[in-house]
């Protein structure tokens, strides 16, 4: 190695990434601040999947099927047989618009074609629109069939009004469907497939109209608000499926359809509930489209009358009002006032320029700003409408700005006679809900209360109605959904059959919650489910959730299924599984059937082993899947195999055998995500397997394996990295046939850098490699990767240092011969020499492993790694000298079983000369590596002798650090324990006054030790000083501190013997001075807890010092004093200690009336402790005197004592009940007792 | 019965504790009540100690099994019928 290489490599060790992108790295801010999470909208956190949940809709109530009996439904309530149709019309219509999008598309490329003819040679063109006839025909077809009367195009919408009407005359029965009830007849939406047709396309939900401009008038412009619609609520969002031309006729058509029934009815008091997704929405005329109406600017909100905002768009309208206000052009006279008038001059602008103003802003921007000054915004008065005053109502909690929309009505005056029964109880209602949602938690309790016991008084209608839209609302919290959550789940218990009409709709509430990512919510969710189907019943169930299995969202779908899989845990999987059976074979469509596999995949998740029972039925239910013709269902399929394989592992292998063929045959034919799937299921199921049979499938599987090692996609990796850690570690494998079959391949592939440096890549591959290990031994994968420990890329090379570490963690390093373990040390120096990122605990857990499992055949590699670890605790960096510390402390056990003495004690003398270090990361590293030394090597032989290391260590023990601290503490008191004769009491002296200091330290584990040390200190140079030192120190002010210094005086009196400590204790107790004597007292207490049975030499002594605290007026006195009674008794029962006990006991008595729990608390522990040592027939003497008192406060307090004297000694107590003579009823005597031969 | 303070302090816990056990008292148990509990933890206790009840059969010139039987059945309502409410108030 010339100079300039190595002046490269000592280069390369400080370079790191740059600043701006380690600056970048994600930091958990705001969360280190308290400790705890801040309440957060669940909005925030949630992805665009979860999100969707706003999309969806609270489809109106539907009939209980139970309740009618044999009548039939009226026409205005909806039937699963509405539901079901309207699904179908979804689904057809989602086809005709995919076709018509094929066709559009075909149609471009084609004139694309047609451009470039001289493409066109030997390219065969597609075949013309009129060639195509399964979507044109079928577009027309349906489009035909479909035309109802929302398709109508709005230019002649009064010619077609009178038509409407006439369809939509009550229907007899439902089953009469409006929409096939259309005649056939020409129309333009046949005529013109094109999207600017549909209406859909436009406008696909009416929240959209906003943010779309769109062109076409429509007719919720043309609306006059009625004075039924101006509330805001009374303007509910229908999707557009099912719209129907409420603009057209505006009002008193009560009766015209069902559709319209909710719309004109009252506020959100309908059986349909608005839907919440768009905020906009709410609160806004029809004729107003607010955020994307270009071309009109907004009205300033005073401008709106009786139109109430939603919060949100209050505030970014102020927002963007403030911002104007803020960034507007400096107007002359402005300017004139801020430069100085002299210096500058005005300049005339350029001849050609134009301001630039964003046209944009200048639409939105409100016309005049209200008040001056945005910081001073006065609003103009409004009535009943405020803004930013919080509003508080009496007797309820705060309103937050976004509960207006829903809560508003509360804000209105209202006299109580005005109001009908309905309208009551909604007002009702609703105040409830707002005290559980934002009340403080005692009015919350109470409203949960009347919320649960009135359930069935205010009906599951206006529950829900006002529960469920609540839940829909954007702004909700993590906390308030809980809440709302638990009130949906206490009145589900009373309402029971009563929710059935209601069942879709918490559904579409609750099913989100099933893939949220916070586990408590999915819990919370499982559980509303659960009790949701039991109130409801099976068939209500699948009758709610059977039309969204065939959603065409696939949104919808995915918590269908999951919500399935819970009702099925709820009411048992053979009460559902006759409904899967039909669901996975439907031939309707292929989403009924990937539902249904689906859902029988996510009961094996949820449910775990208990499929077990079921598992023949439910593999026969999804087997046909694996041959289906579509590729998601196959792919579903073969997850729910594994699925089920997982959960029932290691039994039920018998369940699978139809399985295998088709999952044999598909691994052959399949390529990409399906042939994933597969693998997955074939890896679940061999670990069942016997070991034959397993090994012959391994072998089997593994041609496939092979070939996909080399797969770019990540998926599929992740896939086959664990289906060979599930194969190899099957019985059956042998290792010779994986190390021929499968090692080389697989680290070709598999061990390159790339890997490395994805997380779970990572991680699974490691994991991976250890089974191989565990299978093939160590010395074959070691002898494969320790090269690359010399690798350039750092992530890789920590990767291989981590699964040396496992694998020899495992398997130990006995058949590493002598070559491999050569190259072994040398990478492995390598590696720790070369690394530079922060976590450096891999490197150091691994070079710690393998040395210790080399053991004796690591002394020929100490002198070099001592010279690296030398070299290295002298380096500038201070990562590097830690590390260097760090591995000192890991080796020198093996060091000395090597015995490396020499180079201990020479390391020894190293550290010595560094401990001036003054990074504290370090110090306590270095203390720490010191310690471990002095531990192998022993007091005598340590060198530097301990008589020089201790007084270094003296001022050490002033740093602050935590990890100083506890590393110097650690090291101090081993000194201290074994080599005390080594330094001069002076010293230790020193010593203990600076230990007193570090019985303030935060830390536990660092209190612990100091305590301790005082007992070594105590025991090598006698206690009479270091106990003045401590009995002083119960002076000081800090009641921690106190605690912790009685505590030393305990250990000293239990390491020294308490008669070297007990005089001068009681004597402290003389001083008048209410901290000095509580703390006697308290040492007292400790003292005799740890010297136990020794105490009984020490009652004697010590009684009269107990008679007076127990006397105190100072209520502590006589708490600690009971203490000390307590462990005292329980320290010398049965030791013949009765008579100064009992003595004791008639001191504490009185103290059982004292009401400071702390006190009774002691008392009682002290009465118990004397039941022990002299026995409870003593006890319950004292007892029988006020079991039977005429005050109630003396009986309570003696029964109280009475029952844990009951509890304590039951049998012992037969023996001493008082003698009860019969009264001439009630024969009380127990003469068996008098029984005498 | 419970203050206010009573209710949250350490001890709160201890009577709800003690009241799980089947035997304890309280401020308002009557002397009948307490004379089953005494009774019935007798018998117990006998059945319970061999010695005792070899010593009772020997007595009573009755066999061991028997004393047993008779015993647990006098568990059922040692003394006699419960006093009617009023006696109490």
């Amino acid at each position: 190695m010339d100079e300039r290489e190595q002046a490269v490599r000592s280069k390369m060790q400080s370079y790191t990434a740059p600043k701006s992108v380690t600056g970048d790295l994600p930091t958990e801010d705001g969360e280190d601040e308290s400790g705890f999470k801040r309440p957060g909208r669940i909005t925030d956190r949630e992805d665009d999947y979860r999100r969707r949940r706003l999309q969806r809709m609270l489809s109106p109530s539907r009939n209980d099927a139970f309740a009618m009996g044999d009548k039939t439904p009226d026409s205005s309530v909806r039937t699963y047989a509405d539901v079901m149709r309207d699904q179908q019309l979804a689904r057809e219509r989602d086809n005709t618009m995919q076709n018509i999008a094929d066709k559009l598309r075909k149609e471009e490329e084609e004139r694309e074609l047609d451009a470039r003819p001289t493409k066109a040679s030997g390219v065969q063109l597609p075949p013309p629109p009129a060639q195509l006839p399964p979507p044109a025909a079928k577009s027309a077809a349906s489009g035909e069939k479909r035309r109802n009367r929302w398709d109508q195009s709005n230019g002649n919408a009064d010619t077609k009004k009178a038509r409407v009407l006439e369809w939509d005359a009550p229907e007899a029965t439902p089953a009469v469907a409006r929409w096939d009830a259309t005649p056939a007849r020409p129309d333009e939406f046949g005529a013109t497939p094109g999207r600017a047709a549909s209406r859909w396309d436009a406008t696909p939900t009416p929240g959209r109209t906003g943010t779309e401009a769109t062109p076409r008038r429509n007719r919720w412009d043309d609306a006059t608000p009625t004075p039924g619609r101006v509330d805001p609520g009374a303007t509910p969002g229908w999707a557009p499926g099912e719209t129907p031309a409420v603009g057209a006729t505006p009002a008193g058509k009560r009766g015209r359809s069902r559709w319209d029934e909710t719309p004109v009815g009252v506020g959100m008091g309908g059986g349909a509930t608005p839907m919440m997704g768009q905020t906009p929405m709410m609160g806004m005329t029809p004729a107003m489209t607010p955020m994307g109406g270009m071309d009109m600017p907004t009205p300033s909100p005073s401008s709106l009358p009786k139109v109430p905002l939603t919060a949100e768009q209050y505030q970014t309208m102020r927002m963007e009002r403030e911002i104007e206000e803020r960034n507007r052009f400096l107007s002359d006279e402005e300017l004139d006032s801020m430069l100085p008038t002299e210096g500058y001059k005005v300049l005339e602008p350029p001849a050609g320029y134009a301001p630039i103003r964003t046209p944009a802003r200048k639409l939105m921007g409100t016309p005049t700003p209200i008040g001056g000054t945005p910081l001073y915004h006065v609003p103009e008065e409004e009535h009943g409408q405020t803004f930013d005053v919080p509003t508080q109502l009496e007797g309820l909690p705060e309103l937050k700005p976004e509960d207006h929309q829903y809560f508003g009505k509360l804000l209105k005056e209202v006299e109580d006679e005005q109001l009908t029964v309905e309208e009551m109880k909604e007002r009702k209602i609703m105040k409830l809900l707002l005290k559980v949602k934002n009340g403080t938690p005692p009015q919350r309790k109470s409203a949960l209360r009347q919320l649960t016991d009135k359930a069935r008084e205010f009906g599951a209608g206006p529950l829900f109605n006002q529960i469920l839209p609540l839940l829909m609302s954007p702004t909700l919290e993590d906390q308030e959904r809980h809440l709302l959550v638990k009130v949906i789940d206490r009145i589900l218990y009373k309402l029971d059959e009563l929710v059935r009409p209601f069942v879709h709709k918490i559904l579409v509430v609750i099913e989100p919650l099933l893939i949220d990512e916070d586990y408590y919510a999915r819990v919370e969710g499982r559980e509303i489910i659960a009790n949701l189907s039991k109130a409801a019943g099976l068939a209500t169930m699948i009758a709610a959730m059977r039309p969204d299995i065939d959603n065409i969202d696939e949104y919808v779908r995915n918590t269908t299924a999951r919500a399935f899989s819970v009702v099925a845990s709820a009411l048992g999987i053979p009460a559902l599984l006759p409904f899967l059976k039909a669901v996975c074979q439907s031939k309707k469509s292929w989403q009924a059937r990937h539902t249904g596999i689906k859902i029988v995949q996510q009961i094996a998740i949820l449910m775990g082993c208990a499929v077990l029972p079921h598992l023949k039925s439910m593999v026969d239910i999804i087997k046909h899947g694996l041959t289906d013709d579509n590729q998601k269902v196959k792919t579903i399929t073969a997850l729910t195999v594994s699925a089920l394989a997982e959960a029932a592992s290691p039994y039920g292998i018998e369940s699978f055998d139809d399985v295998l063929e088709p999952l044999w045959k598909g691994i052959r034919l399949l390529r990409g995500k399906v042939l994933a799937a597969f693998l997955k299921a074939i890896g679940c199921i061999i670990p069942l397997m016997d070991a034959m049979y397993a090994s012959y499938y391994t072998k089997e599987v593994m041609v496939v394996l092979v070939r996909e090692f080399q797969t770019p996609d990540e998926e599929m990796k992740k896939i086959v990295l664990k289906v060979v850690q599930q194969c190899v570690a099957t019985e059956g494998v042998e290792p010779t046939y994986v190390r021929a079959e499968i090692l080389p391949e697989f680290f070709r592939s598999f061990w390159v850098r790339r890997m490395a440096l994805d997380r779970r890549n990572y991680r699974a591959l490691v994991e991976t490699t250890v089974e191989l290990a565990n299978k093939v031994g160590c010395a074959d994968i070691l002898g494969r990767i320790v090269e690359d420990l010399k690798d350039e890329s750092e992530p890789y090379r920590r990767m291989v240092m981590e699964t040396i570490d496992k694998v020899v963690r495992d398997l130990g390093t006995a058949d590493v011969d002598a070559r491999l373990e050569e190259l072994l040390i040398d990478g492995i120096l390598y590696a720790f020499q070369e690394q530079v990122s922060d976590d450096a605990n891999v490197m150091l857990n691994g070079f710690g492993t393998v040395v210790n499992s080399l053991k004796m055949r690591a002394k020929p590699y100490l002198p070099q790694i001592c010279g690296t670890i030398k070299w290295r605790l002298n380096n500038k960096s201070a990562k590097i000298r830690q590390q260097a510390a760090d591995l000192i402390a890991r080796i020198a056990v093996v060091m000395k079983a090597c015995d490396e003495e020499k180079l201990l004690g020479h390391l020894g003398v190293v550290l010595y000369e560094y401990l001036g270090e003054e990074y504290p990361e370090v110090l306590g590293s270095i203390l720490g590596a010191l310690k471990s030394i002095v531990n192998v090597i022993g007091m005598t032989k340590m060198t530097p002798p301990i008589k020089d290391l201790l007084p270094r260590l003296t001022p050490i023990l002033k740093n602050r650090h935590e990890k100083v601290q506890e590393n110097c503490i650690d090291l101090v008191g081993r000194i201290a324990d074994r080599g005390a004769e080594f330094v001069p009491a002076r010293e230790w002296m020193r010593i203990c006054f600076e230990l007193l200091e570090m019985l303030k330290a935060h830390k536990k584990g660092i209190r612990r030790a100091t305590v301790n040390t005082f007992g070594y200190i105590a025991k090598a140079i006698g206690p009479q000083d270091v106990l003045v030192t401590l009995l002083n120190n119960l002076k000081v002010q800090e009641r921690q501190n106190r605690v912790c210094t009685t505590v030393a005086i305990a250990i000293v009196a239990e390491t020294c013997s308490p008669f070297t400590v007990l005089p001068a204790l009681m004597n402290e107790y003389k001083v008048p001075e209410l901290n000095v004597q509580n703390g006697v007292l308290k040492a007292l207490s400790f003292l005799f807890e740890y010297i136990g049975e020794m105490g009984k030499d020490y009652i004697y002594a010590v009684s009269p010092l107990l008679e007076d605290a127990l006397m105190d007026r100072d209520l502590v006195h006589r708490q600690t004093a009971s203490s000390v009674v307590q462990h005292m008794a329980l320290g010398v029962a049965g030791l013949g200690c009765e008579d100064a006990l009992t003595h004791l006991l008639n001191y504490v008595w009185p103290n059982i009336f004292e009401t400071s729990p702390h006190v009774v608390n002691a008392v009682m522990g002290a009465v118990d402790g004397c039941r022990l040592a002299i026995g409870p027939a003593i006890i319950l003497n004292y007892l029988l005197q006020g079991l039977f008192h005429p005050a109630r406060k003396v009986r309570e307090v003696y029964w109280r004592l009475y029952n844990s004297l009951y509890i304590g000694a039951q049998d012992a107590l037969v023996a001493c009940y008082p003698r009860l003579e019969n009264d001439g009823i009630n024969p009380y005597a127990r003469q068996e007792l008098e029984i005498f031969i | 019965m419970a203050t206010l303070q009573d209710r949250f302090n350490i001890n709160s816990q201890l009577e709800h504790l003690q009241a799980k056990y089947i035997g304890t008292g309280h401020a308002d148990l009557s002397r009948f009540e307490w004379a089953v509990n005494i009774h019935r933890d007798s018998y117990a206790s006998y059945i319970g100690h061999h010695p005792i009840l070899s010593y009772f059969a020997l007595a009573e010139n009755e066999s061991i099994g028997r004393v047993k039987y008779s015993m647990t059945q006098k568990m059922l309502l040692p003394c006699g019928v419960p006093p009617e409410k009023e006696e109490e108030i």
